[in-house]
């Protein structure tokens, strides 16, 4: 199938989705499916808890995502949003309040009905912290909104399949935040009954129920026999299975005893395309991988020092030899999949005489010392950051600035690089959330998010008023436009060498069908089965 | 005997207070906020402040060492930050996987290492001998990483005899008990659910059991040997006795002790967890379990790992000492 007509399809999927209130499954293999099946799923971690709305990593998701559902939902391969639980939705003129339509006649796993007090009752858990379920984090509420309740003024049952959210300020990507995997629907009699053990009961009402979780040994979904959105799910069961090492992953995807599996390396990407029992799936991240600057220390306290840093990185290459063909060197802090992204932006050009030209004109002929902080873990963005800072290392020496390669413990990386507690420079990433720029320009450069996940520091007031404004605004072309200006202004600032957007990768036996991944990483199973 | 065991359990105690002292105050030094970790790169700095307070982690040292005391003395350990929960229930799951790895390596190590002692000592300087103690050699400085590939690779992927990893076929399904698989399905009879939790032993089993297995053969071996020279032994051949009743009623017997000492230490080593093979083989046993909790900085379930680790070297230490008296009659304890 053409991409062409991939996305026809998708679109006219999406359009009938609308208009029918259900979804269509197309076909993206030629394979025939079977129902039924057991699907043994390997994972690099086990979840840390079920809990959707109390936790913030991707392992647990992936798990969630299967039990629990949202009002909308990301359709697939993308980041737009379609129904989910809602089957509608409207939005005042002034952006403040949004009203949903609940879909009928649809059931929590334990039996109870989902209706608009279910949802009332869940994000008031999340919103208030005086309420007595409110037992956690809940680090994506607050991160959405800016707080507990924060821009969130009230949300209310207007009738039993109404809700209407009632915001102080606009918030513009509202509805794709919905669409976040930490704001699925729980059963409210479950939190009430389990308590402190919520999260090892899930009850939502997803296409699978919840049936065993043995830590770090298998987790076992079954299918909901009652599931509203007909014919799906097409699996009986999936089983997930930890198995932490990425090599033995891979050779148990080789012989066979697991089907689907995430996490390896470019090497073992080669390995997997070349056998013909498995396939391997690429998609490009929603994510990028970068090099901060303490642009409040010196001597990155000045633009010429920053620019100078990043006419010295020799990026292409560096991409090259990191990632293969599963990256692509990045020139904005934002990732190309995302509307908004600023194509015109011009890169520094690898240059190392005029690199150190700049600096000798900032005040450093011979160049200085600097720290380089490397991330101890993997991520998806830099799978081997102390090899990335050995490369930058050499780049950097050759226009006379001496790096020190510093890591530590990954928590106290996140919270010395968030305070800005370095000197000079520190490589980080990020992963999209709800596939809005705001997440990225916003969370990432914007002045408020300095001591968070601002780690240069950086401010600059014009960058700050557009992407304040783009908040505000639900138009998603006007918006486009700020971003887009915001990314020139950071280019010539410089406050970061924005490094790569890393290719998501994922792999299965060649006999199932059907398997997408996902921009924000989520890998889902509801459309999966095996071949004929 | 029942007098000595008792004081020895009782001396238990400060062992343990020592133990969870240390742990704690080095939890204590290590930087790195428990309250971020729980709470991920999302967190305001509002939250943080306030779970840093619901922790206690605010509060001084030994207010800090005391609340756990009075805790544990209720035999309250807590709930894990990260997961939420109790602590208790987390080892209850990851302890017996970690006991029946132990037991399997060592039944293996004890056979092979100590039969391959006794012959070496027999035969000493024989082609077997050289072979044994190059072989143990090996065995000590072999890295489990690549021992525990290769045989994947021939026994799983190439013969297809055993499986690469996990503690059973997940597909099967059996009612969980104890948390031994052995046990657990023959419990269930669930005979394929058996016959899977054994296989999915080996190959972590014979990994793990090269490093006490080499120990122990050698220490048999100069245990033996040293034995072998005595006046005992001489006179027993003199009498006429030969062969195998000599080497194993009147030499062994005598060469145990070491190699028992030996044997004690190593189990009790291994119980703590065998971080490595646990990874390569996805075995969640109490190494890992470990490992992980002092990634996040999980103060709770450290303490606890800490604890049932150190309580079961201290008891494994207490059985050795008894068997020396079951050995040799002249040991007495009390």
């Amino acid at each position: 199938m053409s991409t062409g007509f991939r996305r026809l399809a998708a679109g006219l999927a999406a359009v009938a989705t609308i208009a029918l209130g259900f979804t269509v499954a197309l076909p993206a293999d030629a394979q025939e499916m079977r129902r039924g099946g057991t699907l043994v799923y390997g994972k690099p971690k086990d979840a840390v808890k079920l809990d959707p709305q109390n936790v913030t990593d991707g392992e647990s998701f992936d798990v969630t995502r299967h039990i629990f559902e949202n009002l909308v939902q990301f359709v697939d391969e993308k980041t737009e949003v379609r129904p989910g639980l809602a089957e509608s939705w409207s939005v005042s003129n002034d952006g403040k309040t949004w009203t949903f339509k609940l879909r009928r006649g649809v059931k929590f796993h334990d039996g109870t009905p989902f209706n608009a007090q279910a949802v009332v009752f869940n994000f008031e858990r999340m919103a208030y912290e005086n309420n007595p379920y409110h037992k956690g984090p809940f680090s994506y509420y607050a991160s959405f909104f800016n707080g507990y309740p924060g821009d969130l003024e009230k949300v209310y049952a207007a009738d039993e399949h109404t809700v209407v959210f009632q915001l102080k300020k606009p918030i513009a990507p509202f509805l794709s935040n919905l669409a976040t995997s930490s704001f699925g629907i729980m059963s409210p009699e479950s939190v009430k009954k389990y308590g402190d053990d919520i999260f090892k009961n899930p009850v939502g009402t997803g296409p699978f129920k919840f049936v065993e979780w043995v830590p770090n040994e298998r987790l076992v979904l079954e299918k909901n026999k009652d599931y509203w959105d007909r014919g799906k799910p097409i699996l009986d069961r999936i089983i997930f299975r930890t198995i932490p090492e990425n090599s033995v992953r891979v050779l148990e995807l080789e012989k066979g005893s697991i089907h689907v599996m995430h996490g390896f390396d470019t090497d073992q990407a080669l390995r997997i395309r070349q056998n013909k029992d498995l396939k391997l799936y690429t998609q490009t991240g929603m994510n990028v991988g970068y090099l901060a600057m303490q642009t409040e220390k010196k001597p990155f306290d000045d633009k010429r020092v920053r620019q100078a840093i990043n006419m010295a990185v020799n990026k292409q290459a560096l991409v090259k030899a990191l990632y293969g063909e599963f990256g692509n060197a990045a020139k904005n802090p934002m990732p190309p999949v995302l509307w908004g992204y600023n194509d015109a932006v011009q890169d520094y050009p690898y240059d190392p005489d005029r690199a150190k030209k700049l600096l000798a004109d900032a005040g450093y002929p011979n160049g200085f010392k600097s720290e380089l902080w490397a991330m101890p873990v993997a991520r998806p963005y830099m799978p081997d950051a102390r090899k990335a800072a050995e490369a930058l290392q050499a780049d950097l020496r050759k226009i006379g600035v001496e790096t020190e390669i510093v890591t530590m413990d990954w928590g106290v990386y996140l919270e010395r690089t968030k305070k800005g507690d370095y000197n000079g420079l520190a490589l980080l990433g990020w992963t999209g959330d709800n596939g809005d720029p705001d997440n990225f320009i916003f969370t990432l450069l914007g002045g408020p998010s300095r001591g968070g996940n601002n780690i240069a520091q950086y401010r600059n007031p014009k960058v700050d008023e557009l992407l304040l404004r783009a908040q505000t605004l639900t138009d998603q072309k006007e918006r486009a436009k700020l971003y887009e200006q915001a990314q020139v202004l950071i280019k010539e600032d410089a406050p970061w060498v924005p490094l790569v957007h890393s290719t998501q990768l994922g792999a299965s036996r060649a006999n199932v069908v059907n398997y997408k991944l996902h921009p924000v990483g989520a890998h889902l199973l509801i459309n999966v089965g095996f071949a004929k | 005997m029942l007098q000595f065991i008792g004081r020895r359990l009782l001396a238990l105690v400060p062992v343990l207070l020592g133990v969870t002292f240390v742990a704690f105050y080095a939890m204590y030094l290590t930087p790195g906020d428990p309250a971020l970790l729980i709470l991920g790169e999302r967190a305001t700095q509002e939250r943080v402040d306030a779970l840093r307070r619901e922790l206690d982690l605010d509060k001084p040292f030994l207010v800090q060492y005391g609340t756990f005391l009075a805790r544990l003395a209720q035999g309250n350990l807590g709930r894990s930050t990260q997961t939420n929960n109790p602590v208790i229930e987390d080892i209850a799951q990851r302890f017996p996987a970690t006991i029946e790895l132990t037991l399997a390596a060592m039944v293996v190590a004890c056979v092979v290492g100590i039969t391959a002692g006794v012959v070496s000592a027999v035969r000493q300087y024989s082609a077997f001998d050289y072979a044994a103690m190059v072989g143990s050699l090996v065995g000590v400085s072999m890295p489990i990483f690549w021992l525990g590939f290769v045989l994947m690779l021939v026994f799983s992927l190439r013969l297809d005899w055993l499986p690469l990893s996990g503690r059973y076929d997940v597909a099967l399904y059996f009612p969980r008990v104890t948390n031994f698989v052995l046990i657990d399905s023959l419990l269930d009879g669930n005979r394929e659910a058996f016959v899977s939790g054994l296989k999915h032993l080996v190959l972590p089993a014979v990994t793990l059991s090269t490093v006490p297995m080499a120990i122990i053969a050698r220490m048999t071996r100069s245990a033996m040997l040293e034995v072998m020279r005595q006046d005992f032994v001489r006179t027993a051949r003199a009498k006429g006795l030969g062969g195998f009743p000599v080497v194993l009623k009147h030499a062994l017997r005598n060469a145990f002790i070491p190699v028992l000492t030996v044997i004690g230490l190593q189990f009790g080593l291994l119980l703590g967890g065998a971080i490595l093979t646990e990874t390569v083989f996805a075995w969640p046993g109490v190494g890992r379990l470990t490992l992980e909790a002092i990634y996040t900085r999980d103060y709770p379930l450290i303490r606890g790992c800490v604890l049932v680790v150190a309580t079961t070297f201290v008891l494994i230490n207490l059985l050795v000492d008894l068997l020396y008296a079951v050995i040799d009659p002249r040991i007495r304890v009390g």
